[in-house]
């Protein structure tokens, strides 16, 4: 009986092929937009993830995230390194500043300042250059996103820059995630970075801690934050905070919700429409299935394969749409790094199922309640 | 000349009536007002017997074998076939005694438009859980008994309505049912088709243990009932081996 199912739904092509791409344009809706959500709320956190060895971060009180961070006094560095459990702890800047290009244009950038020492601070890997030009005077090392929006189409390396009325050049490239506003960042020496942002007397951003238990980081912020007076986040907490910042302050998750649920409805729509007049179509087949004796049990799993078979198909296109798509931006620094985390697809397959299951019960209910001898008439 | 109306029929059923039926009503509602298009038929259908139904268009015929195939309820009384009370059975009791029972052949067919003329006559050995393959050659060499083998591969709307019309007598047929009900089986037929048709149904359908009822007009066939029935205005009027004046 379900040979017979799907060839009743494959041999009606027009609803077929429609029913196939409402459901696969709901999902590729739905995943796609789900997946740039996602994404881009986790940009927020782009600045904690840049600098992964740094297991608690340690800011003033009032400092939300990487990006929204009130100064430090320069002693606070030392009050961290006396805390039991501190392994090591470095100065870090990040600090907005305007640069002026070589063709005079302006151009806002973020400028982080990494320990001097260390280079703890400076994302892991570089797409030119190394870490160890920044032991050169005046040296700057841009990252990826900025190459694209400041020189795009050519090499940065050797460029000048001027920040402050002070000198920079730019000797290598950093492979980091882009920021959520995808600003231009400019790596330097905390020492360096300290002429570069106009100066307060604080500027000193967040003391990043490398933990001597790094299972233990949880524990530790506590006691440092008890002991500083300060505020400590472990590395998870302060992504976190980064990602709700955006979602408290921005229409990101607003406007994205509304796309999606365009989607499902769209689905709902499109494969309820097409659904029930392929059932209705066939309502005199169905009905003399069940004269003849077919039970509405199996008639139930008839339509369940009719709805499985388009379901999975449209959805399989669906994903593979949003994989191309995500695939072919992947060159766009909007969309670099952008990844489709396993609980999305999972999501859309059960928007996808309960479109399916919504319209199928629908249209089914007919089918059910006809008596068998009406269909002869 | 017509004999008189069985009366030793009334009361309890005979254990060997293929069919039988006491006190058949069935009303429909049409609009504010209630029809009632049978009057508590009371009739029993002996096996090994070949019985038209004949009467004029809307007299009732296809309401009353609806109700003795099983598929519409009647409004008050009680349908037996071959012993089991039917309309006793609850729902999924009763589709799959049809399906093992019963074949018939409606004036409309429903076929399945998207499969071939010999999986659409397989479809109730399909049901019954045969192989699809197996049910497909049982299927063309009963549409093959029918003359239209060689249209087996073709899709319903490929074929002519007569075709069409013994692809639905085929698929009655395929599984060999106790009961056969046909309404107008051999309409869409000239005479030859007809005569096929019908002598297939006698060699299917009418032996010791089965039964089969013909709803017809076509009085090219009448000579071969055993027995004719005559519905007017939901009443049995006529039980005989022949046809009364009109008819
Ligand atoms: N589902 C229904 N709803 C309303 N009225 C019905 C329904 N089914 C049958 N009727 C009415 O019952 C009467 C008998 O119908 P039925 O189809 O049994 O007649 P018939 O003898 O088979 O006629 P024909 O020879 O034209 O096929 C008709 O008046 C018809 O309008
Ligand atoms: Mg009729």
């Amino acid at each position: 009986m379900l040979w017979i199912a799907i060839r009743m739904l494959t041999g009606d092509a027009q609803k077929f092929y429609g029913l196939v791409f409402g459901i696969a344009f709901s999902t590729l809706l739905i995943t796609q937009q789900l997946t740039i959500f996602v994404n881009l709320i986790e940009r927020g956190a782009s600045g904690v993830y840049n600098v992964s060895s740094a297991d608690v971060w340690v800011m003033d009180p009032v400092s939300r995230t990487s990006d929204v961070a009130y100064a430090l006094p320069s002693t606070a560095l030392d009050k961290v390194r006396s805390v039991p459990g501190v392994e090591w702890a470095v100065p870090h800047i990040r600090a907005q500043a305007s640069v002026r290009t070589k063709d005079g244009d302006l151009e806002g950038v973020a400028v982080i300042g990494v320990d001097d020492a260390t280079l703890i601070g400076l994302p892991k890997r570089m797409i030119e250059g190394s870490s160890a030009v920044l032991s050169r005077p005046d040296s700057v090392i841009i990252d990826d996103v900025g190459t694209t929006r400041m020189f795009p189409g050519q090499s940065p390396i050797g460029e000048r820059l001027e920040l402050n009325d002070q000198r920079a050049v730019i000797r290598g490239i950093a492979d980091a995630i882009p920021s959520f506003t995808s600003t231009v960042v400019l790596y330097t020496k905390y020492s360096q970075a300290l002429n570069y942002v106009p100066g307060t007397r604080n500027r000193l951003s967040f003391v990043l801690v490398g933990a001597a238990d790094p299972a233990q980081a949880k524990a530790l912020a506590e006691r440092i934050e008890r002991e500083t007076g300060l505020k400590a986040r472990t590395r998870d907490e302060f992504a976190q905070d980064g990602i709700d910042f955006i979602i408290e302050n921005t229409g990101i998750p607003l406007n994205f919700g509304i796309t999606v649920a365009l989607g499902f409805i769209v689905g709902v729509a499109i494969v309820g429409l097409t659904f029930s007049l392929f059932i209705r179509d066939n309502i005199k087949q169905f009905g003399a299935l069940k004269a003849i004796g077919v039970t509405n049990r199996k008639i139930r799993r008839m339509v369940a394969v009719q709805a499985g078979l388009v379901g999975l198909i449209g959805y399989g296109l669906g994903v593979i749409g949003t994989v191309f798509f995500i695939w072919g931006f992947s060159s766009n620094p909007t969309f670099k790094g952008f990844y489709i985390p396993w609980q999305i697809p999972l999501v859309s397959l059960i928007a996808v199922f309960l479109i399916l299951a919504l319209t199928g019960w629908l249209a089914l209910r007919n089918v059910l309640k006809t008596e068998p001898a009406s269909v002869f008439r | 000349m017509g004999t008189p109306i069985d009366t030793s029929a009334i009361g309890g059923c005979k254990p060997e009536a293929a069919i039988c039926t006491r006190g058949v009503t069935r009303d429909f509602q049409a609009g504010q007002q209630t029809i009632t298009v049978l009057h508590g038929i009371d009739l029993d259908i002996r096996a090994g017997e070949l019985t038209f139904l004949v009467g004029e268009s809307g007299s009732g015929k296809t309401t009353l074998i609806s109700i003795m195939c099983g598929i519409l309820w009647p409004t008050l009384g009680e349908v037996k076939v071959f012993g089991t009370d039917i309309y006793q059975l609850g729902d999924t009791d009763l589709v799959e005694f049809r399906l093992q029972n019963i074949g018939f052949i409606f004036q409309q067919y429903n076929l399945i438009p998207s499969i071939d003329a010999a999986n659409n006559a397989a479809v109730p050995l399909i049901a019954q859980g045969m192989d699809r393959l197996e049910a497909r050659d049982k299927a063309v060499a009963m549409l093959e008994k029918l003359n239209i083998g060689d249209q087996a591969d073709k899709l319903p709307r490929q074929l002519s309505g007569g075709q069409q019309q013994r692809v639905a007598i085929a698929r009655a047929l395929v599984h060999e049912p106790r009961l056969v009900v046909c309404d107008e089986p051999t309409a869409a037929l000239d005479a030859s088709s007809g005569r096929r048709v019908m002598d297939l149904l006698r060699d299917v359908a009418v032996a010791e243990d089965r039964a089969c009822i013909i709803v017809t007009h076509d009085n090219r066939i009448f000579d071969l009932a055993d027995r004719i029935l005559v519905l007017e205005d939901g009443r049995i009027t006529h039980d005989g081996t022949d046809v009364p004046e009109g008819h």
